[in-house]
C-alpha cells in the first residue's frame, strides 16, 4: 500500500508559483460547467465562500450542512478577525511579511508555497467581503480599521467588533443563498456526512443521514469538497460547537484519504476556566483582548487573597517577563504553555487553581471605560453572563482550551487530498498552519481555499479528468450505504449500561492529561493502551436508547464518538511518532533549558501522513518533506 | 468566579412531542443538584442524561455554538422566547437567574412559519427562504475593488453592524402577537440599505423580501415592539421603520423590466 504524496508545488520563484499555476491549469469552458455536479459538504466559511464561487462559475453545486441552516455553521463563533497583508496603518506590512510570520507561527511545519498563496490572496478577501456589504470596523475618516494579533508586530487584523467570524460567515452565506435564489445551489440541511463513495478510485458521491428523518441518502457527482471543520471536540470540552464533529474527515480517511499531522492541536490560552462535571463546552474570549488586557498570576504560591489586594510588585506579569518584545500578544501555543507551567507552580488562581488572570485594570486607567467598553464590550457582557464577575472591576479569569486543530486531512497544492476528485478545504486541511495557528488566520484560509483556490483547481480536475457517469443506484453506493445501516444497527444492538456522554467524558480525559498541552512518551503509551480499552468498551457496553428511522439524538451522537474513539488513538500515535517539540506539540523530553520547544529539523521536517489500513491492523506513517527554499529555519523566539 | 455551592432543585413541564403529525403536551420532570453556574441547556443536558439512562427518549431540541452567536438554540421559557432576559439567548442563560422549587414551563417557538418537529425543535427553514429572496449584495467573488475604494463613515458602517448583528434565531417571530418575522427581515434590508455597497439593488431587495416573507406565513408588524425586546441581540423597531421606508420607496418607483435587453 501506498500514499501518492506528491505535493504538485509549481516550479519557480516563490512569488511567481501562484500566477504560473493560474495560467498553466486547464479551464472549463462556460457552457461546459453546467454539465458537472459538486458536493460540498459543510457550510463554514469554507463551504459557503467555495458554494457560492463555484455556483457563480456555473456548476451545478450540492450543498450539506449538520444545522438547520447554513448561517449556523461555527466559523460564526470566531471572534477576534481577520488577517490581511493590506498594509493600510503604514507599519511596514506586505505578503511577504504576512507569508514569514504564518511560517514561523506555525514552527516551520507548513508548505512555504501554499501559506505564501495564502498570504497572496488574503487582501483579495477583505475586498470582496466589503463588496458583500460585511460591515467591517472604520475609523472616523471612514476607512478600514486595523487591530494587532498574537505573533505579529503589525496591525493588520481587520474586525467586526468581537463577530468577526459571524460577519464573514453571513456575508459568505448571503452569497450562498444569492445562488440559492438562482437554482444553481441546492441545499441539503440536517444531514449529516456518514460516507465517501468512490467509483474507479475517484470520489464520485456521498452518503448522509438525514438528522430528521434518519434515513441515509445517496448523492452523486463529479468532486467531493469536504469542508467540515476540525475535530477539537475529541477532547469532548472545547471551544467548538456542540455538533462539530470530526466524522466526515475520518470516514474519508478510511476510504483511503492521507490524514496528516493528526496530533498538532491548538490550545487557545484565553477561554474561562472548566467548573463543573456538567460543563458541555468552554468559551472562548477573544486573543484580541491580550491587546489590552495584561496577564499575571499571584508571585506567592497558593495566595488567596482578592486580586485588587495584590499589589503590582506582588504580582507576576509573567508574558512581559519571560517575552519582553511580544509581551501579551505572544502566539497562543506560547502563552497557553506558560499559563500551564505557572498554574502547576501552584500559583493558579481561582476556585480550581487552574486559572490566570487577564486584568485591564491599567488599560481603563489609561484610556477610560468608554474605549475598553467601544473594542470588547460584548466580550466582557459575555463573561459577565457566563460568570457572574464584571471585568470592568475584577480581572477575567482564563485558561487555555482546545480550540482548532491545525492537522487534517492531506492535500496538495490544488487542495485535493490522496483521493482523486476529493478536495478539502478549511480546518478539515492540513495545509497552512503548521503546527501551531496564528490568531486571525483560521478565516483568512477558510475564504482562500473557498473563494480563490479552489475555483481554479477544482476547474483543473473537472477538465482534465475522463468522468464517467455514475448514479446513485451504482453498487458503490448501495455498498457503502449498506456499511453505514450495518454500524448503525450494530451501535443500536449493544443496549449496554454506559452512555454515549460517559463514554466522550472519558475519551476526552484522557486526552487531555496525556495527548493536551503537554506530553510524553510514557503518556502517550499509556493513552493508547487506554484509549483502545476504551474502545472496546464502547462496542460492547453502550447504551443507545431508540432505533433508527427517527429524530435520534442519541444515535447522531454515538457514532460521532465511535470515530473519535479511533480517531483519538492516531492523534496520540502521531504525537508519540512525533519526537520533537514544535508550536502547540509540546513533548516534555524536547525542551530547552527555559522550557521552551526544541525542534529536530534534521529529522521532522516533514509532514506525518498517516495510511489507513484496516480494523485490526496498524496504520503506516508516510512523510512529505517539507523544503525551505526562501525562509531560514531558525529558533521561534518571542522574547 | 463567584461560585455558589448550593444547588437548586426545579419543576419543569416540557413539552413533548414525538413528531408534526401528533399533538403533544407539557410533560413534568424533577430536576436536582442544580448549580447555579450551569447554563439552562446543561441543566436540560443532566436531565436528557436521566433519561438516557432509563432508556427513555432525551428531550429534542436545537443547539450548537452555546455562546449565543449561531442562533440555534431556540425555546419559550415561561411564556418567553430566549426566556426573556435582556440580550441573552437560551443557552447564555444561567440557572443564577432562578432559585430552588422554581416551576419552569419549557415549550418549543411558537409561529405559523415555525411548524414542530420534534418537543422544542421547530423548522426555522423560512429564515432561509427571507434571506435568499435578497438578502445579499450581488457581487460574484472577483468582482471586488480595493475595500478602501469607498469610505464609508464611522457611524454608518456601525449602524449596519447593529443590524447586522442579528443572528436568525427567530425569537422576534416567537415572541410577536402576529408570528411576524420583520425584525428579522428588516434588519438585513437595513444594513444593506444603509452600505453604499448594497445600494443598487435596494429597491428590489425591499420589495421580494417583503413579499416572501408574508408568503411564508409570517404575519405582519403592527408595532407591538415585543420584538425588540425579546431580540437576544438588541436589535431596535428602527429597523423595521428603515424597510418600510425602502418598500415604499420601491413600490412608488422600482419597475423592473422582465424581457431581454438582447444585444449583438
Amino acid at each position: 500500500m501506498s500514499l501518492n504524496l506528491d505535493s504538485k508545488i509549481p516550479s519557480g520563484p516563490l512569488s511567481e508559483k501562484w500566477a504560473k499555476h493560474k495560467f498553466e491549469m486547464k479551464r472549463v469552458n462556460p457552457a461546459n460547467k453546467r454539465k458537472f455536479t459538486v458536493i460540498v459538504v459543510g457550510t463554514g466559511l469554507a463551504g459557503a465562500s467555495a458554494s457560492a464561487t463555484l455556483a457563480e462559475l456555473g456548476y451545478n453545486v450540492l450543498s450539506f450542512c449538520i444545522q438547520d441552516s447554513a448561517r449556523r455553521a461555527h466559523s460564526i463563533a470566531a471572534q477576534g478577525g481577520i488577517n490581511a497583508a493590506k498594509n493600510y496603518p503604514n507599519d511596514g506590512d506586505s505578503v511577504k511579511n504576512l507569508f514569514y510570520d504564518t511560517i514561523k507561527g506555525g514552527d516551520y511545519r507548513a508548505r512555504e508555497a501554499n501559506v505564501y498563496r495564502l498570504a497572496e490572496v488574503s487582501n483579495n478577501i477583505i475586498d470582496q467581503m466589503v463588496a458583500q456589504g460585511v460591515p467591517f470596523a472604520r475609523e472616523y475618516g471612514g476607512y478600514l480599521d486595523n487591530r494587532s494579533f498574537g505573533g505579529a508586530q503589525v496591525s493588520r487584523t481587520f474586525y467586526a467588533r468581537g463577530q468577526t467570524g459571524q460577519q464573514l460567515l453571513l456575508g459568505a452565506y448571503s452569497g450562498m443563498m444569492k445562488m440559492v435564489s438562482k437554482g444553481k445551489i441546492k441545499q441539503y440541511n440536517r444531514r449529516e456526512m456518514m460516507d465517501l463513495v468512490t467509483i474507479n478510485g475517484k470520489a464520485r458521491g456521498i452518503i448522509v443521514r438525514n438528522l430528521i428523518t434518519g434515513e441515509l441518502e445517496r448523492y452523486a457527482a463529479d468532486a467531493v469538497l469536504l469542508c467540515t471543520g476540525g475535530y477539537g471536540n475529541v477532547f469532548y470540552l472545547s471551544t467548538n460547537a456542540q455538533v462539530s464533529n470530526g466524522s466526515a474527515a475520518w470516514r474519508c480517511h478510511k476510504r483511503g484519504a492521507g490524514f496528516a499531522n493528526p496530533c498538532f492541536t491548538q490550545i487557545h490560552p484565553t477561554c474561562i476556566p472548566v467548573h463543573g462535571d456538567y460543563q458541555s463546552k468552554l468559551t472562548l474570549m477573544s486573543e484580541s483582548l491580550r491587546n489590552d488586557g495584561r496577564v499575571w498570576v499571584p508571585k506567592k504560591e497558593g495566595d488567596t487573597r482578592k486580586p485588587a489586594d495584590i499589589p503590582d510588585e506582588e504580582r507576576d506579569y509573567y508574558l512581559e517577563r519571560v517575552y519582553p518584545s511580544f509581551g501579551n500578544l505572544a502566539p497562543r501555543d506560547v502563552s497557553s504553555r506558560q499559563a500551564k507551567f505557572r498554574c502547576d507552580e501552584g500559583k493558579g488562581v481561582g476556585p480550581t487553581k487552574q486559572a490566570v488572570y487577564l486584568d485591564f485594570r491599567d488599560a481603563i486607567k489609561r484610556d477610560g471605560k468608554e474605549v475598553i467598553a467601544g473594542k470588547y464590550g460584548n466580550l466582557f457582557e459575555m463573561y459577565e453572563r457566563i460568570t457572574a464577575d464584571d471585568p470592568y472591576k475584577t480581572p477575567m479569569m482564563i485558561y487555555p482550551a482546545v480550540h482548532y486543530t491545525m492537522g487534517g486531512l492531506w492535500v496538495d497544492y490544488n487542495l485535493q487530498s490522496t483521493i482523486p476528485g476529493l478536495h478539502v478545504l478549511g480546518e478539515a486541511n492540513f495545509s497552512d498552519h503548521g503546527a501551531n495557528r496564528l490568531g486571525a488566520s483560521a478565516l483568512m484560509q477558510g475564504l482562500a481555499d473557498g473563494y480563490f483556490v479552489i475555483p481554479y483547481t477544482l476547474s483543473n480536475y473537472l477538465a482534465s479528468t475522463p468522468l464517467e457517469k455514475v448514479t446513485t443506484e451504482d453498487n458503490a453506493f448501495k455498498d457503502a450505504e449498506q456499511a453505514v445501516m450495518l454500524q448503525t444497527s450494530k451501535i443500536l444492538g449493544i443496549k449496554g449500561k454506559r452512555t454515549v456522554s460517559d463514554f466522550h467524558k472519558a475519551l476526552g480525559h484522557i486526552m487531555w492529561d496525556k495527548v493536551g498541552m503537554s506530553r510524553n512518551e510514557e503518556g502517550l503509551k499509556s493513552a493508547i493502551n487506554e484509549i483502545r480499552k476504551l474502545r472496546e468498551e464502547f462496542w460492547h457496553d453502550v447504551n443507545v436508547p431508540g432505533d433508527t428511522g427517527n429524530f435520534n439524538l442519541e444515535l447522531h451522537k454515538a457514532t460521532r464518538v465511535a470515530d473519535y474513539l479511533e480517531l483519538g488513538e492516531l492523534m496520540a500515535l502521531d504525537a508519540l511518532e512525533r519526537k520533537e517539540s514544535c508550536g502547540g506539540h509540546f513533548r516534555e523530553e524536547f525542551q530547552t533549558p527555559d522550557n521552551e520547544a526544541r525542534r529536530d529539523d534534521e529529522h521532522f521536517t516533514h509532514a506525518a501522513v498517516w495510511e489507513y489500513t484496516g480494523q485490526n491492523s496498524s496504520p503506516i506513517r508516510h512523510t512529505e518533506e517539507l523544503k525551505f527554499e526562501n525562509v531560514q529555519l531558525a529558533t521561534r523566539s518571542y522574547k | 468566579m463567584a461560585s455558589t455551592t448550593d444547588t437548586m432543585s426545579l419543576n419543569l413541564k416540557i413539552w413533548r412531542q414525538k413528531d408534526p403529525t401528533v399533538e403533544g403536551k407539557l410533560v413534568d420532570y424533577k430536576v436536582d443538584n442544580v448549580s447555579p453556574d450551569q447554563s439552562f441547556l446543561e441543566m436540560i443536558d443532566v436531565l436528557n442524561d436521566q433519561l438516557v439512562r432509563k432508556g427513555e427518549d432525551p428531550i429534542a431540541f436545537d443547539h450548537d455554538c452555546r455562546e449565543g452567536i449561531c442562533g440555534m438554540c431556540s425555546m419559550t421559557i415561561d411564556g418567553k422566547a430566549h426566556g426573556g432576559f435582556k440580550n441573552t439567548t437560551t443557552c447564555q442563560v444561567h440557572m443564577r437567574l432562578y432559585k430552588s422549587g422554581d416551576t419552569i414551563v419549557i415549550e418549543p417557538f411558537r409561529a405559523q412559519a415555525f411548524p414542530v418537529i420534534k418537543d422544542l425543535t421547530v423548522d426555522r427553514s423560512a429564515i432561509d427562504k427571507v434571506m435568499a429572496a435578497g438578502g445579499y449584495v450581488t457581487a460574484n467573488t472577483g468582482n471586488a475593488p480595493d475595500g478602501n475604494a469607498i469610505p464609508i463613515p464611522k457611524p454608518v458602517a456601525d449602524a449596519a453592524m447593529d443590524a447586522a448583528a442579528c443572528i436568525g434565531c427567530g425569537a422576534c417571530v416567537a415572541s410577536c402577537p402576529n408570528g411576524s418575522g420583520m425584525l428579522f427581515m428588516s434588519a438585513k434590508v437595513s444594513q444593506l440599505a444603509l452600505l453604499p455597497q448594497g445600494k443598487p439593488e435596494a429597491p428590489r431587495r425591499a420589495l421580494n423580501m417583503v413579499y416572501t416573507h408574508d408568503s411564508l406565513g409570517f404575519g405582519n408588524c403592527s408595532v407591538h415592539a415585543e420584538c425588540e425586546a425579546t431580540c437576544p441581540k438588541g436589535i431596535s423597531i428602527e429597523h423595521i421603520a428603515r424597510a418600510n421606508r425602502e418598500y415604499m420607496k420601491a413600490a412608488f418607483s422600482y419597475h423592473e423590466k422582465t424581457h431581454s435587453e438582447g444585444g449583438a
